[in-house]
């Protein structure tokens, strides 16, 4: 018998569980050890500021907060492995990327404060990354669109976009990853897989055995990721990211991770997995192996730690600030982003809102 | 000058944009080399290259997601929707991201991009390619929904939209793609996005209507200036956002309308014109309004859709119960 097409996904990790270093050939920005340390050090204040923003939600001071908590590593490796002029489509807790793009914490607690202007992000790069996007998997598509327009305009710019197991699902992804493949666009897709999407487990998204997968029916390199290690997150979004920007093809990456929080607050977990699990995950935390590593290379202590988490409590305790003392927008801002001009007919409504207003006052 | 149809009158809009703004760009299913399926996009591929004319993947979502993307990295693409009745997919990229991006970032991500789709019945078409459902994106903020009904309305309707700042509905009576052809000059020349067109000056009823119906309406109103009966009648065009003023003058004039679509009734945009109407323009009424439009169910396979589609017949009989009443 002939074979038509043959596969095989490559699983790539660098550090284990406990820190050890598994493979020798590490890759050119992990023996910056200094790097390393501003990787973890970012890895941490998205912990910090993580814990802040549930806290917030807690205590009655931001609406429903989706939780990144156990992310850290995918994120921050996809965040610090791209460009500048590159585009992130994240879908809606992607923070430790955001953060590193530009984001502010303040931004984020006005977004999930109920204030739209949490995604009118101000900094570059962010600002010219797309906004979160609720609805599962649309963004993959933004990523295609945007990879489509740089390779329209000959720009040598890279779209990310990042999708959890359960958004591998969505025909959006495979729409996204099709096109990507027949038009050879410079796009790459990160499943980060957190075995969770809310209370369905991975095995019931796919009988794939791993997502990255999907890719090869896209015609994308794809690649399975340890996701709670970072060296392999970026090394793998470094060359991702390379191969597209050189014209040689879109990437599907699968960071294999874990959900440590709920889906988001209004979610309570326990209702559907067992203790077990959640603490075997946490032996496996992305922050304890970096730790470790950086640790045994002397290059960090539970003094610079200590340290480091003061510096990121301050910062957040000013972000928070700066969002507490945000003041809500006037009514009128619901209209004057309807449209670049206000039509006729809804300026009338427009007017009604501000008399209701004014009679309130 | 060139005589041309109303779907020639669409191509030469595309081509005009496309020469002078190198940021328009055509995506689709059979765009490229075959010129869409009605031939819309004809020739369009040859001068403007396989990337500004892009055959996509057969998957609608695809199409308005990519179109999504486009835009919001400052490329003006127009997506096409084979049939309306395949526009479905579309609409959470539409109503979600499209309509919504503008709002949602304060104004950081703007979507100029126009989804066309050959619209409405009447062409003897298989199931699913026949539909109207312009009511299921008025209900949309954000968006923008134009229907022409003539050549020249087509051409400068279509470069407003493409011009437009903000994501465009455009839907094309493909009942009426080939019924005439007008001299449409290739000025560049747009039409505006916030007016209706009066099409015939009358004193005795307003009728009002949108794309393929206009057809049956200016009939009926020549049918019913053969009684002596004088119809105006009103191109709305952009349904939304809606020109109403220049309705509540023409029926403030007339003291009777009769609104006609081919979309079914219930919740149609006739439904909305009728509200507005009892809402602001009560006293200047003579008599009931009336709606004639596509029954509440859907629209029948070809060998019963003329019944289905609002006739000459029945608008010029509404028109008269509007004179009857008072």
């Amino acid at each position: 018998m002939s074979i038509a097409a043959k596969f095989e996904i490559e699983y790539l990790q660098y550090l284990d569980a406990e820190g050890k270093q598994v493979r020798d050939d590490l890759p050119a920005f992990a023996q910056d050890l200094d790097q390393m340390v501003e990787l973890y050090k970012l890895m941490l204040s998205t912990r910090v500021f993580d814990a802040k923003s549930i806290a917030l939600q807690r205590t009655g001071k931001l609406g429903t907060y989706a939780s990144c908590l156990g992310h850290e590593a995918a994120h921050v490796g996809i965040g610090s492995a791209m460009k500048p002029e590159d585009v992130l489509a994240p879908s809606y807790r992607e923070y430790g990327a955001q953060l590193y793009r530009g984001v502010q914490p303040r931004e984020v607690y006005m977004y999930w404060g109920g204030d739209e202007r949490g995604n009118d992000y101000q900094n570059e790069p962010a600002r010219h990354d797309f906004a979160w996007s609720v609805p599962i998997a649309t963004q993959c598509l933004h990523a295609a669109g945007s990879a489509l327009a740089f390779k329209i305009r000959g720009e040598k710019r890279v779209a990310v976009c990042t999708i959890g197991d359960g958004g591998s699902s969505k025909g959006d992804f495979y729409g996204a990853i099709n096109i990507a493949g027949a038009q050879n666009l410079p796009m790459v897709a990160v499943i980060v897989n957190n075995q969770w999407a809310i209370s369905v487990p991975r095995k019931i998204q796919s009988g794939a055995p791993t997502l990255a997968q999907k890719g090869i029916a896209a015609g994308l390199y794809c690649i399975q990721v340890d996701g709670n290690d970072i060296i392999a997150v970026r090394k793998a979004m470094e060359d991702a990211l390379e191969r597209a920007r050189n014209g040689e093809g879109g990437s599907v990456i699968e960071a294999v991770t874990y959900r440590l929080g709920d889906h988001t607050t209004a979610d309570d977990a326990r209702r559907y997995r067992g203790e077990q699990e959640v603490k075997d995950a946490w032996a496996k935390d992305p922050m304890i192996r970096l730790k470790n590593w950086l640790v045994a290379k002397k290059m960090w202590d539970d003094k610079k730690e200590e340290a480091w988490k003061a510096e990121c409590d301050d910062w957040m305790d000013n972000e928070v600030n700066a969002y507490l003392e945000t003041k809500t927008q006037p009514v009128t801002a619901m209209f004057d982003y309807t449209f670049a001009e206000i039509p006729a007919d809804l300026e009338k409504q427009r007017d009604l809102a501000l008399s209701l207003e004014n009679k309130a006052h | 000058m060139a005589q041309i149809t109303l779907i020639e009158a669409v191509t030469q809009a595309l081509a005009y944009e496309m020469a002078h703004d190198e940021s328009v760009v055509v995506l689709g299913e059979d765009v490229g080399v075959n010129g869409g399926v009605f031939r819309a996009t004809q020739g369009l591929q040859e001068k403007f290259g396989e990337l500004r004319v892009l055959d996509t993947p057969l998957d609608e979502t695809t199409i308005a997601g990519v179109t999504v993307g486009l835009a919001a990295q400052g490329m003006k693409p127009i997506a096409e929707a084979q049939f309306e009745g395949f526009i479905y997919p579309m609409m959470e990229q539409i109503a979600c991201h499209a309509a919504r991006l503008r709002n949602r970032t304060r104004g950081r991500i703007t979507v100029p991009a126009v989804f066309r789709a050959p619209w409405g019945g009447g062409i003897r078409a298989p199931e699913h390619h026949s539909e109207a459902n312009e009511h299921l994106f008025t209900n949309i903020p954000g968006l923008r929904v134009v229907l022409p009904s003539s050549p020249a309305r087509a051409y400068g309707l279509l470069l407003a939209a493409i011009r437009d700042p903000d994501p465009v509905m455009f839907f094309e009576p493909k009942r009426i793609y080939r019924q005439y052809k007008e001299e449409v000059p290739d000025d560049g020349e747009a039409l505006p996005l916030d007016v209706c067109f009066v099409l015939r000056d009358g004193t005795d009823v307003t009728l009002v209507t949108w794309g393929a119906q206009v057809k049956e309406t200016l009939e009926a109103a020549d049918a019913l200036a053969a009684e002596g009966i004088s119809a105006e009648v009103i191109d709305v065009a952009t349904l939304t956002p809606l020109d109403f003023d220049t309705i509540a003058e023409s029926v403030a004039k007339t003291g009777r309308c009769v609104i006609v679509h081919e979309a079914p009734k219930t919740a149609g945009f006739g439904a909305e014109i009728a509200a507005r109407l009892a809402e602001e323009c009560m006293f200047d009424l003579l008599a009931p309004v009336e709606r004639v439009t596509g029954f509440d169910t859907h629209i029948p396979l070809f060998r019963l859709e003329m019944k289905y589609l609002p006739s000459t017949e029945r608008v010029v009989e509404a028109a008269k119960r509007t004179l009857a009443a008072s």
